[in-house]
């Protein structure tokens, strides 16, 4: 084989003269009918923003780790998980503004924290901040990419043609992000002494916001064959969390579970500042672009 | 493991309509299993590849710049090693 550039066999067919510029992209959602299925609007709506902020609230702690991660490798695997879920969240998003006349920006820059649909998990400190430390980061994405991936898993199945599309795409994401979480549990509690009680502080600190994840909400029930009922997913998810804290040799973390509801727009004291840093840009220079 | 003690690795990439895994970098990781979690997030984000390859770099044995001469200069001469005396066909491709 002789190739002037080494990057030349990567390319398909010579279009792209620059690799640098990849080997093109396809539009995941291209051709899905987006026509709105026979349910309650608003539900589904507001079904479309709980989904589409668990991922756009989760994106923003991420990103916090940008230039702040361990290791540069680690710096862009986490911020690519960020990617994923912000581009979940983007599609969510635009499904709920297309139901109620608005669009995602309106949506993501100018609710309020009480208007925020996540679940509490996504908007803790886990770290860099004084919340937590990588330990504790890992911790909420092992939790948090097994029930996404579990209940994306089930929204494949889903009446609406969007939000079946969206779940299929984001399968593929969220596996590799439910990988990444248990290879370094297991690197973690098989680490050292220190990395070890670390491992442990964080999966004690945001075990009390598990419930939450699979308490369903009226929404979710009204919109049956359309949305997930979360309490389906238990079994599931505290399977594959067992095998993982199995193979790590930990123990199920032993801490009384926190009472609340993100789904109902109560939030922790954590999300306010999140979103004012998240939306500030966007309200000091409204209907600005670039 | 310490900020210092991750080894370094060297990462191969094999593209959709390639035939051979390319070298495209190298990077740092704590064990294999790792390095090709982190291969995938450096090296193929925009598309590059299908098949991923790392290798340890202090397990690949390389040749000597001092040794060039006695290494490589003795294959520029020797026109009897190059098969220029055939006719190849048009339609064939890859020969």
């Amino acid at each position: 084989m002789s190739f002037d550039n080494a990057y030349e066999s990567l390319i398909e067919g010579g279009e792209e003269k620059h690799w640098a510029f990849g080997t093109g992209f396809t539009d995941a959602l291209a051709g899905v009918d987006r026509e709105i299925p026979d349910v309650d609007r608003d539900d589904l709506a507001a079904y479309c923003l709980m989904l589409g902020d668990d991922a756009l609230v989760y994106a923003q702690r991420l990103a916090e780790w940008c230039s702040r991660a361990p290791e540069l490798e680690e710096d862009v695997a986490l911020a690519n998980i960020a990617l994923d879920l912000l581009g979940q969240a983007r599609m969510l998003l635009t499904r709920a503004g297309e139901i109620q006349g608005t669009d995602e920006d309106t949506l993501a820059y100018l609710r309020d924290a009480a208007e925020f649909r996540n679940v509490r998990l996504a908007e803790i400190d886990c770290g860099p901040g004084p919340g937590g430390d990588f330990g504790t980061t890992i911790a909420r994405l092992l939790v948090f990419s097994t029930w996404r991936l579990a209940l994306l898993d089930a929204l494949t199945g889903s009446a609406d043609p969007v939000l079946a599309a969206v779940a299929a795409k984001g399968v593929k994401e969220v596996a590799y992000h439910r990988d990444h979480a248990a290879q370094w549990a297991l690197r973690l509690a098989g680490g050292t002494e220190f990395s070890r009680s670390r491992m442990i502080a964080g999966l004690d600190k945001v075990w009390p916001l598990t419930d939450e994840l699979f308490t369903p909400h009226p929404v979710e029930l009204r919109l049956a064959g359309v949305a997930v009922d979360p309490s389906t997913l238990r079994s599931e998810v505290d399977s594959v969390l067992d095998t993982v804290l199995g193979a790590a040799d930990l123990a199920r973390p032993d801490v009384p579970q926190s009472p609340g509801a993100g789904r109902d727009g109560v939030h922790t004291d954590e999300l306010g500042p999140l979103l004012a840093e998240m939306q500030q840009v966007a309200r000091a220079l409204p209907g600005a672009v670039w | 493991m310490t900020r210092s003690s991750w080894p370094l690795y060297e990462v191969f990439v094999r593209g959709k309509r390639g035939l051979n895994h390319v070298h495209v970098g190298s990077l740092h990781a704590p064990d294999d299993e790792m390095a090709v979690r982190n291969a995938r997030d450096l090296y193929t984000r925009r598309n590059e590849g299908v098949s991923i390859w790392v290798v340890r770099a202090d397990a690949i044995t390389a040749s000597s710049p001092d040794e060039k001469d006695p290494f490589f200069a003795p294959a520029g001469d020797k026109v009897y090693r190059h098969p220029t005396f055939y006719d190849i066909p048009q339609d064939v491709p890859h020969l």
